[in-house]
């Protein structure tokens, strides 16, 4: 038989395999997805226009998780001393537990509450009446125990629908307290098209809640937030180690192994590195709008990638030291990274990946494959918007629809008396002139090469039509995908949690991934698998003319 | 064999009168030897006071709050005048949690507790469900399975009619897919000029009847105050008989319909063809 079953990229236009993908949809929905599947051109000025961050169309099994798992999930889930309470039914309580490979270092004071798992385990009757009562018992009972810092509380999708006022009781219990931060997210899991929303409301009460609660200023000559880094797999100590290296300070990192105090000082730091553009930018327009801090895109995937975001910062503070030291850094690192890099790349030249991830994943880690010689032939996000793809530059024009305007935009305004502007204006503009670039995200599609697929919001039933035709000799995704992936006989590896790996990040990390994707993609094992029908087949036929 | 129990449920707009009415009609089918429960499904819980000479019920949420899991059909149902079965639903206090899943709750905690088998021997089970039909949960007991025919109390009064206008709409949706049948509308009269008339015009255009007029009587109110229906306070009243008359024409009953409700420009145009007329 083997219809196509060896039949390689080369032999597919991509216009082909759009068609082919659209093929099996009723025209509306073929409609629809075609706005979301963009064959890249490449384009003088400007980028293609992709649809994204729109509702998934029904009946299409989609990749992305919700509003819920975005806010506690992604962006407070690593924080490790703040206590998280899901309010409501068990079944999300897991949720409410570390389900991330988000890494955290207890500290000198031990305290950690990412190990536990916190819910109002709302029943019935607690629809029926309200859970007003039973969240307040649960954070008195948090509080009894543990006597934190700080308690959040997460909104599940009943209690949007039953109207539990959740904000009301967690202002009343910080009052109570006085010396523990009470605040609430109303997260529930239908409020946005997909878990972008969450980290959207995450932001917003992170920023009004807790940044600039601590005004103490901690020591340090280059002091940075490192905003949308997670810490998964160990990315963010590499990372820190790297920092210490170079004698840069971390004043805050969001929220990779963080702790409150961390969010709380945020605004004494004196410039914003960007990793995570999609979950995070909103705290970092916010932090500069208030305090005067300039925000940069950086990139600590890929150890290239890490030695340009480090000249970057220490550009910005324009320090011959820093300079010379960040130099001396990456001429120590790179060394190691190369021979493992040479090693690897005889292996790995030419081989092809598909990368379906995040909001930033599926951009950052093309920086690793392209090291290692590899070509991403597809790639694309699961939850983020227009200028995560085309670049910044298309944010004033894009359309605020009705799924957006669900999600609250907080006005911020510069602080009275703690607004101090960073950098004076012939400063910024001194460094802009020299091609310096501040609040800048140009996207993925620049970043890919023409005549590859760029697809939105990728489902089940593409993915592996996609890996049918196209086989590609890895698969990046999340543990959705891990092994529909695996058994089309394509090795599969995660982004979201780095299966048992990592950490990625920086120059230690790149070796690691070198090592890990050369062990993937030339691993014997997969030539060796068969289907069941293919070895066997359960019925045979003949006609009965024959 | 034993006939099988019918089960009707009362809407109408709220304020109509749909508590008094039922608890009345109840009375009158008791006189006539019938074997009824009544459940409230209101959040106020105020559906069986009248049976009952009072407010004195646990409900049904309220006992499976506080007993857990371990409710017997005895904690939640209480006997009333002339052996009827008293059942009040309840429900959150205003503006909390979410009184509709409350009514899918506490019905289904009935059925479990097998309070419609037939080894009650019932005759009739009554819903008295809270004026607006707001959400899913207070559409309950018309759902397949639930009740199977259902009166609107409605008066001459123009919200009246819109609201009765609505749920027939609301009926319409379960009655396609399930039992429900739509049995009539019972005027509770407002003394509203040419009520009788319109309500009858009414309920033809709807493709039911007016199954009964219910005149106006402030011995209503009396038996109210003293927490009796008129039957038990008074029985040779003159309204006591209009509710036995009910009674008997809801027992004789056999016209059930799927409803063909109007379009709001033809519920004005009755209403203006009824309210402006000279009354005769």
């Amino acid at each position: 038989m083997a219809i196509n079953i060896k039949k390689k990229l080369v032999q597919w236009d991509p216009v082909d395999v759009k068609a082919e993908l659209l093929n099996k949809y009723p025209p509306k929905v073929a409609r629809k997805r075609a706005k979301q599947i963009l064959i890249n051109e490449a384009l003088e000025n400007e980028t293609p226009e992709i649809s994204a961050n729109i509702r998934t169309i029904p009946g299409i099994i989609s990749m992305r998780g919700c509003t819920y798992a975005g806010c506690k999930g992604v962006i407070m889930g690593p924080t490790r001393d703040i206590v998280n309470i899901t309010h409501g039914p068990i079944g999300c309580s897991f949720y409410s537990w570390l389900t991330r490979r988000n890494q955290t270092d207890a500290g000198p004071d031990g305290e950690n509450y990412m190990t536990y798992c916190f819910s109002t385990d709302m029943q019935d009757q607690d629809i029926i009446f309200g859970g007003e009562k039973k969240l307040t018992e649960a954070i008195q009972e948090a509080y009894d125990l543990f006597h934190p810092k700080s308690i959040a509380v997460f909104a599940t999708c009943p209690v949007g629908l039953i109207g539990d006022d959740i904000h009301t009781v967690t202002r009343n219990m910080k009052e109570k307290f006085g010396d523990c931060n009470v605040y609430a997210f109303s997260c529930e899991g239908y409020k946005g098209v997909s878990q972008s929303a969450g980290h959207h409301i995450a932001n917003n009460q992170v920023f009004k809640h807790i940044v600039g609660e601590n005004d103490a200023v901690k020591p340090g000559k280059f002091k940075i937030n490192l905003l949308g880094e997670y810490n998964i797999g160990g990315d963010g100590f590499e990372i820190d180690r790297i920092f210490e290296k170079c004698g840069i300070t971390a004043i805050s990192t969001f929220s990779g192994n963080s702790t409150y105090d961390q969010f709380a000082s945020a605004h004494t730091a004196d410039l914003n590195a960007v990793m995570c553009h999609r979950s995070i930018n909103y705290v970092a327009d916010m932090l500069e709008t208030k305090y005067g801090i300039p925000w940069i895109k950086v990139n600590f995937t890929g150890a290239d990638a890490t030695a340009k975001s480090l000249r970057k910062i220490a550009e910005y503070f324009g320090d011959k030291k820093l300079i010379k030291t960040v130099e001396k850094v990456i001429a120590e690192e790179m060394p190691a990274v190369e021979a493992v890099r040479k090693d690897v790349r005889s292996r790995t030249e030419g081989k092809t990946a598909m990368i379906f991830v995040g909001g930033s994943r599926a951009h950052h880690y093309q920086e690793l494959f392209k090291e290692m010689g590899m070509k991403t032939i597809s790639a694309g996000y699961e939850f983020a918007h227009r200028d995560d793809y085309e670049g910044r530059h298309v944010l004033p024009t894009l359309k605020v629809d009705a799924d957006s305007r669900n999600i609250e935009e907080i006005e911020v305004e510069a602080d009275e008396t703690r607004y101090n502007p960073r950098k004076s204006v012939e400063e910024m503009k001194a460094l802009e002139d020299a091609g310096y670039k501040f609040k800048e995200y140009d996207g993925l599609i620049p970043e890919m090469a023409e005549g590859t697929l760029i697809i939105d919001d990728l489902n089940q039933y593409e993915a592996e039509k996609l890996v049918e035709m196209m086989k590609p000799d890895i698969f990046c995704a999340g543990i959705k995908e891990k092994f529909s992936v695996q058994k089309l006989g394509v090795p599969m590896k995660q982004l979201h949690s780095y299966d048992s790996g990592g950490p990625y990040a920086g120059f230690q990390g790149a070796i690691n991934f070198y090592q890990e994707i050369d062990r993937l993609v030339n691993s014997k094992v997969w030539s060796y698998m068969k289907a069941p029908w293919q070895e066997n087949p359960q019925l045979t036929a003949s006609y009965c003319w024959e | 064999m034993a006939k099988k129990m019918r089960k009707v449920a009362i809407y109408g707009k709220g304020g109509i009168g749909k508590s008094t009415t039922t608890q009345n009609t109840v009375a009158g089918l008791v006189e006539m030897g019938r074997k009824i429960m009544v459940v409230g499904c209101d959040p106020k819980a105020d559906s069986t006071r009248l049976l009952l000479g009072g407010l004195a019920q646990k409900s049904v949420l309220d006992t499976l709050r506080e007993e857990g899991e371990d409710v017997e059909l005895e904690d939640i149902r209480k006997a009333g005048y002339g052996g009827t079965l008293c059942v009040e639903s309840g429900g959150p206090e205003p503006g909390v949690g979410c009184a509709g899943r409350g009514i899918i709750t506490s019905i289904n905690m009935l059925e479990s507790l097998g309070a419609y088998e037939e080894s009650e021997g019932l005759d009739y089970a009554f819903y008295d469900v809270l004026g607006d039909v707001v959400c899913g949960g207070f559409a309950m007991p018309i759902r397949d399975g639930k009740a199977e025919e259902i009166y609107i109390v409605v008066s001459g009064e123009m919200m009246a009619m819109y609201a009765a206008n609505n749920i027939s709409k609301g009926i319409v949706k379960f009655a396609q897919s399930g039992v429900v049948r739509l049995g009539g509308l019972i005027c509770n009269s407002r003394a509203v000029d040419n009520e009788k008339e319109m309500i009858e015009e009414f309920a033809k255009k709807l493709g039911t009847q007016m199954i009964y007029f219910v005149p106006r009587d402030n011995d209503v109110q009396r038996a109210e105050i003293n927490r009796k229906t008129v039957i038990e306070w008074k029985p040779e009243a003159t309204q006591a008989d209009a509710y036995r008359g009910l009674a008997k024409a809801i027992d004789e009953n056999e016209k059930f319909v799927i409803p063909t409700p109007l379009e709001i420009e033809e519920l004005e145009e009755l209403l203006m063809a009824y309210g402006l007329m000279e009354a005769a």
